[in-house]
């Protein structure tokens, strides 16, 4: 079982080699792409079902003695990740087959995209299986150079400008990063994480206090979190639908599980616990802020996706097992909805011609398909009862309450505020997109104020949204009620997950016994 | 383990050239600046790696060999960084080819938050509390 392991990774990256030999053959391409995909799925399911039942899974690669080597983790918390990566990957590469000849000429003109996509996922899926520091690093660094690669397709003035400030940002916490492990590795004389929460307990607290910060604010400045998030509203909103879409769900949430994994397997103390809590709810508010200032439907759900980063590192924070295991399910639906929500913006751009505010409206008369697709994931970001959102912030709630110290309670009211502010966000969307008149409507009324002939005024041409995007659309938004219906199992799961996180599980697992 | 100060200096050093380049607005000095800072990254990695001078692997018996692990980092750091500098050299001259220079342009969010206030205007997002309201002369109202 171990052997299945390295698998998602190797995959994703002979994928991509096939995937670049075959550029000329875009039907190919997609085959190769959508397999490979499928087959992590498969795996990901496999590796869940296995951890869930026999424990968590180390392969140590090449056959050298522990501690030397790379090891290969995969634990409850790292199979759900990739499940629901893969699952979110799939929908959006769906998705993004469904782009016609035009669209597929203007926005990925070079037959790249692919082979790119399919590294981006070997890059996530490394990182949710690394058992070393250095190999999380390199996972990071693949899944960057792919993102790098995807947000600047076709190097237009926009996509050059918004990637220039993406790349530095990441090669500046790239840098941090190695840094850290320098200074890991100084100190203790290992990058293998089980051996590194055994030997990083003898270190003095000082020093310890300082390794953990580096890695914090390396992690926080992938995971977005305030006040090293002002990168992502700038970067994202620029790509194609379908890339903005992977970004949003997973490459954030591979820095959040980068902080799960150090706070509870590297640093289980309670040091960086009152900044993470105080980063918490500054995320939430100033990115739900930034949010509901926005007309532009992606840069609002950039800033929301920031917004939300902040339930995660708040249930991170409260480091108590049921705190852990809110951030986890929260997690899991977060990638879902937030990849979905940009899908829908994605089609709601194709059927109205724009996604700025400003220049939509009556889109629920015109495409009531369209609405319900946006109004179900809307409703689920909002936190709306009975779906998964709600569940999610109920459970972090609950963990609040439990510790319920003065800030905690304060985070906690500004978990419900930033709540309600996104179903004000929402709410905007809702009333000026799908709402109101069209902008045709808009424009006969304005000639009939003038006293101009209203039938001058052409009617907008009918754009279709191609049933491939809709139908990858509408299979994420069943996959993220899925989460809903099958909260219960879920939510054990999730708590089982934690509760492994804290007591030392994985340690015994990867560490032979001389060395624990 | 003993560290080597000199060495530990010297990466002090790259790394402060390094971000002082970072924050200039030219591409091209940005990548001499993560350049300068990957190299003296590099260099701690040589400090982690403890005492310098001692052969390399030979005989897993003898006890005074380096350190190959911090070695093995290194070079993968080397070719990240390479691949990093590609990239950016690429990134750098697509952007000279738009628009005749590579620096980094202001976000287009700033710049216009800045218009508006320059010109003491209310911001576009600004709503009329109607509900018809499409949002597009909102000030005029």
């Amino acid at each position: 079982m171990t052997n299945l392991l390295p698998v998602p990774v190797l995959l994703a990256i002979f994928g991509a080699a096939v995937a670049l030999s075959a550029t000329r053959r875009p039907r190919v391409q997609r085959m190769i792409s959508a397999v490979c995909l499928s087959g992590i799925v498969i795996v990901a399911g496999i590796l869940m079902y296995w951890t869930n039942t026999n424990g968590p899974l180390a392969l140590w690669l090449g056959g050298w003695p522990a501690p030397l080597g790379i090891a290969l983790v995969a634990d409850r918390l790292s199979a759900l990740m990739l499940l629901v990566a893969s699952v979110v990957a799939l929908g959006v590469l769906v998705f993004a087959t469904g782009q016609d000849k035009d669209e597929v000429r203007r926005e990925t003109p070079v037959s790249i995209f692919h082979p790119t996509f399919l590294l981006l996922i070997a890059g996530v899926s490394n990182a949710f299986l690394a058992g070393d520091l250095f190999n999380l690093f390199v996972g990071f660094e693949i899944l960057l150079f792919a993102s790098y690669v995807l947000l600047t397709l076709g190097g237009t003035a926009d996509r050059v400008r918004a990637g220039t400030t993406y790349v530095i940002v990441s090669l500046l916490s790239s840098s941090l990063f190695l840094i850290s492990i320098s200074a890991i590795y100084a100190a203790t004389g290992t990058v293998n994480l089980a051996h590194l929460s055994v030997r990083l307990r003898d270190l003095s607290s000082p020093v310890q206090l300082l390794l953990e910060g580096l890695l914090l604010v390396t992690f926080a400045i992938k995971a977005a979190v305030f006040p090293l998030s002002s990168w992502l509203p700038d970067s994202y909103p620029t790509a194609p639908a379908p890339v903005t879409a992977v970004f949003a769900g997973l490459l954030t949430k591979v820095g959040v599980y980068a902080i799960i994994r150090t706070e509870t397997l590297l640093f289980p103390n309670d040091s960086h616990n009152t900044v993470l809590l105080v980063a918490a709810g500054l995320t939430m508010l100033i990115g739900i802020l930034g949010a509901i200032a926005q007309v532009e439907i992606k840069r609002m759900l950039s800033f929301t996706l920031i917004s939300h980063i902040g339930y995660m590192i708040f249930g991170i924070a409260l480091s108590t097992p049921a705190g852990l295991a809110a951030t986890i399910f929260y997690t899991a639906h977060h990638i879902t909805i937030q990849a979905t929500l940009f899908l829908v913006t994605g089609l709601i751009e194709r059927r109205g011609g724009t996604s700025s505010l400003d220049g939509l409206g009556g889109l629920l008369k015109t495409a009531p398909l369209l609405a319900f697709l946006f109004f179900v994931p809307a409703m689920n970001l909002s936190g709306i009862p009975p779906l998964s959102g709600f569940i999610g912030k109920l459970g972090l709630l609950e963990a609040g309450a439990e510790v319920g110290t003065p800030l905690t309670w304060m985070v906690m009211a500004a978990g419900i505020v930033t709540s309600l502010l996104t179903l004000m966000a929402m709410a905007k969307v809702w009333n000026r997109a799908f709402w109101g008149v069209t902008p045709t409507e808009q424009r006969r009324q304005e000639a009939i104020a003038a006293d101009e002939d209203p039938d001058e005024i052409d009617d907008d041409d009918p754009r279709v949204m191609p049933p491939m995007q809709v139908g990858a659309t509408i299979g994420l938004i069943v996959f993220g009620l899925a989460l809903t219906v099958f909260a219960g199992p879920l939510y054990e799961y999730a708590t089982a997950a934690a509760e492994a996180l804290l007591d030392g599980s994985l340690v015994e697992v990867v560490l032979p016994e001389g060395l624990r | 383990m003993s560290a080597n100060l000199i060495l530990a200096i010297t990466a002090g050093i790259l790394v402060a050239a390094g971000v002082y380049l970072l924050l200039e607005r030219s591409l091209t000095r940005i990548l001499l600046g993560v350049l300068l800072a990957s190299n003296g990254v590099n260099m701690l990695f040589l400090v982690a790696a403890g005492k310098p001078g001692t052969p390399p692997i030979v005989d897993l018996a003898g006890t005074d060999i380096s350190d190959p692990l911090p070695q093995a980092m290194v070079l993968t750091a080397i070719v990240i960084t390479m691949a990093v500098a590609a990239f950016v050299l690429t990134l750098a001259y697509r952007s000279f080819q738009l628009h005749g220079h590579d620096e980094v342009a202001d976000d287009v969010e700033d710049a216009r938050i800045r218009k508006l206030a320059e010109a003491d205007f209310a911001s576009e997002s600004y709503e009329d509390t109607t509900f018809s309201d499409t949002g597009r002369d909102a000030v005029s109202e």
